[in-house]
């Protein structure tokens, strides 16, 4: 039996400094109203303690004074918290431009991690110390959680669509990763480590190698095996579109909206063609490949297609402000709102 | 205290209320015996008590999961249940504590026995389905009971979708139906209060008359028959999906997971607010009583009601700041969250400001209310900590959510009802219980309880996710003191309702008013005649106007010796 009393968490992220800041400042400003009440409360239940049996009350109903006192002060306390809160949580929810990009998909009950160099990982993340890491978050199944407490973040893992975490480590360390969403009976099970390392000791793990090659390689593979190579030539000619240069670059669709060729889009690219033609291409041409590639695959496909190259002069970063969280809104295979998703990624604002 | 069984209201010329208050020697107890005088009655008082038996029984079936949970967390393994067992448990305690218990606990027992009492009417509007009500409610009961001893839900009580529609195997759609016919009961009651309230309130009782209980009691009903059809539709839809394969909510089939978030919580944040209400009606008409003070800040109060009930309504994103929610739309549910905050604060600032200079008593439901006021402001401080975005990211879905809502349920709801039952046991029951006891089990109470939740806060902070059956051994120590403390608050729970239970036959006749309160429940004989008044009474003052009713209540002002 463990005895240690364990009452602070670790903090081991960039952010985890001011969400322990605000933390603070919000146990002493609650705290002193907390007690402030509970001593008011104790004083007159003891300064004002009956008595006589027949006595009454002071009779005062009102005094507006006061009630204005305490609708205007609590609101504009109220308005502090939100906004500090809403600050960090814009620091929370966008990754910075040059974040390594890495992939989770949670199943029951595990997690299954992917980094651009190619290696796999199961409930286990090897990262950087001081580098951002960015992870696109998808499911197999059912809703996940992705949990990191000492970096004070999380995100849900959502089946059929691409949600994204992102958070840089400060300090070197083994830490705890959980499943926070309730997802089935070993939810409990689905736990794992983030070993945050120093970048010469990350350097040194990632050399121990990965026997399949970089993901785009293994994605270069499943292009080929997948009959993609066969519609998709490169050569800007033909019935189907080149897909160099496509990553992150505005695309027309056929309804004439722009949308940015991110993650999310390449995903339904695959899994859902018709959810959005290419402008000037036909509909029903390429295959429905939902249910065939598995989504680790349909991962190491994305990373092989923005290896292809990304767009020149491209103005659409994923973290740019316009639309921070353009990863989290956009529906994947046909959700109900799959056709009419395009609205919050038009294309050069 | 006891006031004497033969004060007589209504021959003074100045006198308020005209009622009559003679002993009465049938009364709604003994006027029809035999058990189908009880099953089929449609007296609203004997109707809340039929409700308070099945409440009382399904609180501790929900207790009694919550007990297995917490002896299964003093280990971090699983030492005495697997974790499919585990999952059902704690789905099963929130479905039972929050539908069978919370939501019906306050409205439908007492509000049920002193709305008519409380304004002079002889029943609800509509008896007969009020009585229905009980019987759909037993009904919603039994099927849900009925999908336990089959073998159980292991959903959560919330039935994220898609796996309460795809994936889980245990009986989904049993406990929905179970709770779906209860939300016609819910309906079923609350539209007779509103009825009641509009059209039933006797000549002279003007709205701004009314006491606080029946404003905040009214606020409730309204928003219950605005949500709880948004409910049944989702619930409804997630049947439809797992029986059908529908695609609504599962993407393998085409469907949207978030949407069913975005409905549940349409329906559950104004629903965790109907669990409150009734909480702070009561301790609205407490504060009042037993400091022997009109309630300060009449009007904001009763609006802080209505406000609750309005922005309730507007803020069910706030469940869902890391569901891939956009940061505008998280923005905008943060900032009403802290909106809605406001009438609460209200509420808490005008309680402790009745305190001030009356004349406090310290009977059991005063320690019930103080102790209410105390953790209700804990659970709405921590409810900031949640509404602020950065830091929710953090301790959503961890033990500080599970910490924080146990403060207003637990802590506000059912010291409420507790409070609730002590202040008008006299009139249910016509006795007295013994008021040392009454005193010990508030205080043991107030102690395990917050020796039970307070640890869960830091284990929220450290990053302990909720609904996990085993855990990292360094919360170990946490979750022990936490254990420790749900043994202590079970024998809170058992203490009065042994003595309760006793006093019903063994305790000291209460008389009408035993303690000298104005409200129009306590101008009628203890327990009640059947139709509640032998003559109408005509009201023409304000509630809590004990200034106007001193002379009837045997009053006088008090002196400040040094103020
Ligand atoms: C039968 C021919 C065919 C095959 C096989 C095929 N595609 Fe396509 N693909 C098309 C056509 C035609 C379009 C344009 C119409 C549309 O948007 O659906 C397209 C569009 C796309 C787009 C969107 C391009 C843009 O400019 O926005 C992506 C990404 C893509 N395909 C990836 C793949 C991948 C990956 C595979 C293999 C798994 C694949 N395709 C297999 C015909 C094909
Ligand atoms: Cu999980
Ligand atoms: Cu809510």
């Amino acid at each position: 039996m463990s005895t240690s009393l364990q009452f602070w968490p670790d903090s081991a992220s960039s952010v985890a400094g001011e969400i322990n800041l605000f933390y603070i400042t919000m146990i002493v400003l609650c705290a002193t109203i907390a007690i402030g009440i509970a001593i008011f409360l104790i004083y007159c239940a003891i300064r004002y303690h009956r008595k006589r049996e027949n006595e009454m009350g002071d009779q005062t109903r009102n005094y507006i004074p006061a009630e204005v006192t305490w609708i205007v002060t609590p609101f504009l306390l109220f308005m502090g918290m939100f906004m500090w809160g809403a600050k960090m949580y814009m620091d929370i929810e966008r990754p910075p431009d040059d974040a390594i990009p890495m992939y989770a998909i949670g199943k029951q009950w595990m997690w299954k991690i992917q980094h651009p160099e190619g290696q796999r990982e199961i409930n286990e993340l090897h990262i950087p110390v001081g580098r951002p890491i960015k992870i696109t978050l998808t499911s197999e199944d059912v809703i996940h959680s992705f949990f990191v407490p000492a970096f004070r973040t999380k995100q849900d893992v959502l089946p059929g669509r691409y949600t994204m975490i992102w958070f840089e480590a400060t300090k070197p360390g083994k830490y705890h990763l959980f499943c926070s969403q309730y997802c089935g009976n070993k939810h409990s099970g689905m736990i794992g480590y983030v070993y945050a390392m120093q970048p010469a000791d990350y350097q040194a793990w990632l050399t121990q190698g990965a026997p399949e090659g970089s993901l785009s390689s293994q994605g270069e593979k499943y292009f080929h095996q997948y009959g993609c190579a066969n519609c998709h030539h490169f050569d800007n000619q033909g019935r189907c579109p080149d897909l160099r240069n496509l990553y992150m670059r505005p695309v027309q669709i056929s309804t004439g909206d722009y949308v940015t060729a991110d993650d999310s889009y390449i995903r339904e690219s695959i899994l859902d063609p018709n959810a959005k033609i290419v402008y000037g291409f036909q509909p029903n041409i390429m295959p429905n490949f939902s249910g065939l590639i598995p989504e680790d695959q349909v991962v190491a496909l994305i990373s092989y297609i923005k290896a292809l190259g990304p767009a020149p002069g491209n103005q659409m970063p994923s973290s740019n402000g316009a639309v921070p969280k353009s990863f989290g809104t956009q529906p994947g295979i046909a959700g109900p709102n799959a056709t009419s998703g395009s609205g919050s990624h038009r294309g050069q604002r | 205290m006891q006031l004497q069984d033969q004060v007589h209201i209504g021959g003074s010329a100045d006198m308020t209320i005209e009622t009559i208050a003679e002993p009465v020697r049938k009364n709604y107890l003994n006027d029809k015996q035999g058990i189908l005088s009880w099953l089929l009655t449609t007296d609203h008082k004997r109707i809340g008590l039929l409700y308070t038996f099945s409440i009382t029984v399904l609180f501790f079936i929900g207790g009694f999961f919550a007990l297995m949970m917490r002896l299964e967390l003093l280990s971090p393994r699983n030492w005495l249940v697997s974790t499919e067992t585990y999952n059902k448990l704690f789905t099963m305690h929130g479905i039972i504590m929050v539908w069978f218990f919370l939501i019906p606990s306050i409205p439908n027992t007492i509000g049920n026995f002193v709305i008519p009492l409380m304004i002079g009417a002889k029943d609800l509007a509509f008896p007969k389905l009020n009585l229905a009500s009980w019987y759909v409610f037993m009904l919603g009961a039994g099927v849900t009971i009925y999908a336990l001893f089959r073998g159980g839900v292991d959903t959560g009580w919330t039935f994220y979708t898609p796996f309460s529609t795809g994936y889980s195997t245990t009986y989904v759609i049993a406990a929905a139906m179970g709770i779906f016919i209860s939300g016609f009961s819910t309906i079923m009651t609350s539209v007779n209060f509103i009825a009641t309230i509009h059209r039933m309130r006797a000549p002279g009782l003007t709205w701004f008359r009314l006491p606080i209980f029946i404003w905040s009691m009214y606020a409730n009903s309204v928003v219950l028959v605005l949500n709880t059809p948004v409910l049944a539709i989702t619930l409804v839809m997630v049947a439809v999906e797992r029986v059908f394969q529908v695609g609504i909510f599962d993407p393998a089939l085409g469907g949207d997971p978030v949407l069913f978030q975005h409905m549940f919580w349409f329906y559950s944040h104004p629903a965790v607010y109907t669990m409150v209400l009734p909480g702070m009606a009561v301790i609205s008409e407490i504060v009042p009583v037993f400091s022997r003070k009109p309630i300060f800040g009449y009007t904001a109060v009763a609006f802080s009601s209505v406000g609750i009930a309005v922005i309730g309504f507007l803020v069910w994103g706030h469940h869902m700041f890391v569901a891939g929610e956009s940061v505008y739309s998280a923005m905008a549910f943060s900032l009403l969250s802290y909106f809605v905050a406001v009438p609460s604060a209200i509420k808490v600032f005008n309680w402790t400001a009745t305190m001030y200079k009356g004349s406090v008593s310290w009977d059991t439901p005063m320690l019930y209310a103080i102790g209410f006021i105390g953790l209700f402001t804990i659970g709405g401080m921590t409810g900031l900590f949640l509404a602020a975005l950065g830091l929710d990211v953090h301790v959503h879905d961890t033990y500080f959510v599970i910490a924080h809502f146990h403060y207003i349920m637990v802590g506000g709801t059912v010291m409420a009802f507790l409070g609730a039952f002590h202040y008008w046991w006299p009139k249910i029951s016509g006795k007295l219980y013994p008021e040392g006891l009454g005193k010990l089990g508030a205080m043991i109470v107030f102690l395990g309880f917050n020796l039970t939740f307070f640890p869960q806060f830091v284990l929220g902070y450290l990053g302990m996710p909720r609904r996990y059956a085993a855990y990292p051994e360094e919360f170990q120590m946490l979750h022990i003191i936490s254990t420790a403390g749900a043994t202590i608050l079970g024998v809170g729970y058992i203490l009065p309702l042994c003595y309760l239970i006793w006093s019903w036959k063994y305790g000291k006749p209460a008389g009408p008013n035993p303690w000298r309160a104005t409200g129009l429940e306590w101008q009628t004989s203890s327990p009640p005649p059947t139709h509640n008044f032998k003559k109408t009474p005509v009201v023409n003052v304000r509630a809590y106007d004990y200034e106007a009713m001193k002379e009837q209540l045997g009053l006088r002002e008090r002196e400040f010796e040094n103020v």
